[in-house]
């Protein structure tokens, strides 16, 4: 009897040519591999090797965001450094500062598509299930060996499958759901699983709230996160990309190893509390509590209607005067649409800094970093201990609508009461 | 087989406290990592590791960043083996293609204690502390392969004839 297949072993099993099922290893030819400011040190490894060419230049995506533009003169020598490299090889996917976060660049310039296999050297790789890939965080080493050899091995995931159902209520967003489901499956809930976001629910989701929730799958310790490509998948590509689209979808008796029913009606607003992303509570057990920056952004959450509702809150109000509110955009395509709608002008005027699109200040390198007993609440995807700055700053993650209400009013703050 | 000493430390211990984010994106020598291995999390640690010591840890340890130094740093802080109940899936290919020793047994985590002497024979598959002995699963072939050649670059370039 022929069993059902899910979508990682029906993209892996077509890319290693046989029948595979979760469990199996195989040795697989992505069809892209991205990297991004650490390709500097991937070019240190590709170096050990001994080659003088890259194998397949053009499956090389690479774009610098982690520390743009160059903070210190030690991320300015690496960005040269793979400035000249890609000159050398003939990179011509090279996205340079102005771009914007590697995920968000790489979807909006048509890489990520239905069925594809790609491999990023970043954890929130996961990222570009949204569009009905399968795509998983690798390793430097590993990028180095692909530039060099086309190939890299991967066990067939097993699929943990969140069958969404019912509807958001106001104020409420994929990122609260996407939150609710970390803290119930916990940091290691999918660990080298699939997630595979399906339902009645799912296609009501916009392709920017997909991009949180695949985002985020990393945080439960996911392989990749999906969701099937649908009519608003190829809505969303059909300017940004020349090629056939075929999406690949798991077969109706496919084998799951967990299935989670998750109900959205009636979800209140998120946050995970430090410091751990599975450190869950409904917004209304944190209220009142006191925070020092807000960040409202990031490849979590940096997209054109994460800053609406940014800004529908904010209007014509002024962030209360203890915060500093920070504004990442997630990419440069996103900010000039913003600028374009009048979003910017609306979160200038009501106090808020304005930063380039880039990583900013996610990953504590640079542009907002936490003094010692400071507190961020962020729409970001990290709440690690000393991820922002200091080892004892705290950092609180929620919504763009929870981030935005809480900084006008200086506490974390119920953001229905405002949408 | 080599001996050390036991650093125990609880679940979800991620690449953030390992290796910080700040440190990423500077290319530094491997005795500059060590320095900072685990730095947010126990600032004792890299002051007073030694070859062969062993670190003893939860479920998903190495949770977040794909940055590969978090398993570089404790390589080069003399960690002969990271033994936890779980690994989160970047950091134990990162483990394995650097060399660094990952080995998963809830039953050693549940029995070993910080400062516990442990013996750790890779060739046995058995970890052992006073008196006391647990196994630990084989790695898979593909794995394997990567092991056996000194780590994945050694083994990229075998592949490439090199």
């Amino acid at each position: 009897m022929r069993l059902g297949k899910t979508f990682s072993e029906k993209v892996l099993g077509a890319k290693a040519g046989r029948d595979v099922r979760a469990g199996d290893v195989v040795t697989v030819s992505p069809d892209t591999v991205l990297s991004h400011d650490n390709s500097a040190a991937i070019i240190g490894e590709f170096k050990k090797l001994g080659l003088a060419k890259v194998r397949i230049p053009d499956k090389i995506v690479i774009v610098l965001d982690h520390i743009v533009p160059a903070a210190d003169e030690k991320y300015a020598q690496n960005h040269k450094t793979i400035r000249e490299f890609v000159a050398g090889q003939g990179i011509r996917n090279f996205f340079d500062i102005q771009h914007g976060v590697c995920h968000q660049v790489f979807t909006e310039k048509g890489f990520a598509r239905p069925g594809q296999l790609i491999v990023g050297s970043d954890s929130h790789t996961t990222s570009y299930g949204a569009l009905g890939a399968f795509a998983a965080g690798i390793g430097r080493s590993e990028a180095a060996s692909i530039w060099a050899t086309d190939e890299i091995w991967l066990r067939v995931p097993e699929t943990l499958k969140v069958v969404l159902k019912g509807r958001l209520g106001r104020g409420v967003s994929a990122k609260d759901a996407v939150l609710n489901i970390i803290g119930r499956e916990g940091a290691d809930g999918a660990d080298y699983m699939a997630v595979e976001f399906t339902g009645p629910a799912a296609k009501d989701f916009s392709i920017a709230s997909r991009f949180t929730m695949s985002n985020m799958a990393a945080e439960m310790g996911a392989k990749n996160g999906y969701f099937p490509a649908d009519e608003e998948t190829l809505r969303w590509l059909a300017p940004r990309t020349g090629e056939k689209l075929e999406p690949v979808l798991s077969d109706p008796d496919a084998r799951y190893a967990k299935v989670l029913e998750f109900d959205l009606d009636g979800l209140e607003p998120q946050v995970a509390c430090p410091h751990t992303v599975d450190n869950v509570k409904p917004v209304r057990d944190v209220e009142g509590r006191s925070f020092h920056q807000a960040l409202i952004g990031t490849c979590t959450n940096g997209r054109l209607e994460d800053l609406e509702e940014a800004a529908w809150i904010l209007k014509g109000k002024k962030v209360h005067p203890s915060v500093r509110a920070l504004i990442l955009p997630a990419s440069g395509e996103v900010y000039r649409e913003a600028m374009a709608k009048g979003l910017l002008a609306v979160l200038s005027e009501a106090g808020c800094v304005l930063l380039n699109p880039g990583c900013g200040p996610c990953l504590g390198a640079h542009l907002g970093i936490l003094a010692a007993g400071e507190v961020c609440l962020s729409t970001a995807n990290r709440n690690f201990k000393g991820r922002m700055g200091s080892r004892d700053s705290e950092i609180y993650l929620a919504s763009p609508a929870t981030v935005a209400s809480s900084a006008l009013e200086g506490k974390i703050a119920d953001p229905r009461k405002y949408s | 087989m080599s001996q050390g000493r036991v650093w125990k430390y609880g679940d979800n211990v991620n690449t953030d406290v390992i290796f910080a984010g700040k440190y990423t994106y500077n290319i530094m020598p491997p005795e500059e990592m060590a320095k900072h291995a685990l730095e947010d999390l126990d600032p004792q640690f890299a002051q007073e590791v030694k070859p062969g010591d062993v670190i003893v840890a939860g479920k998903n340890f190495g949770c977040g960043s794909s940055r590969e130094q978090a398993a570089a740093c404790l390589k080069y802080a003399g960690v002969q083996a990271v033994v936890a109940k779980s690994f989160a899936r970047i950091y134990y290919r990162n483990a394995i293609n650097l060399g660094l020793a990952v080995l998963q047994s809830a039953e050693a985590v549940e029995a070993l204690r910080s400062g516990d002497e442990v013996e750790v024979d890779f060739a046995a598959g058995k970890i052992r502390s006073a008196g006391r002995e647990f196994g630990f699963p084989a790695y898979p072939p593909a794995v394997m392969d990567i092991i056996e050649a000194g780590g994945l670059i050694e083994y990229t370039k075998k592949k490439l004839g090199r």
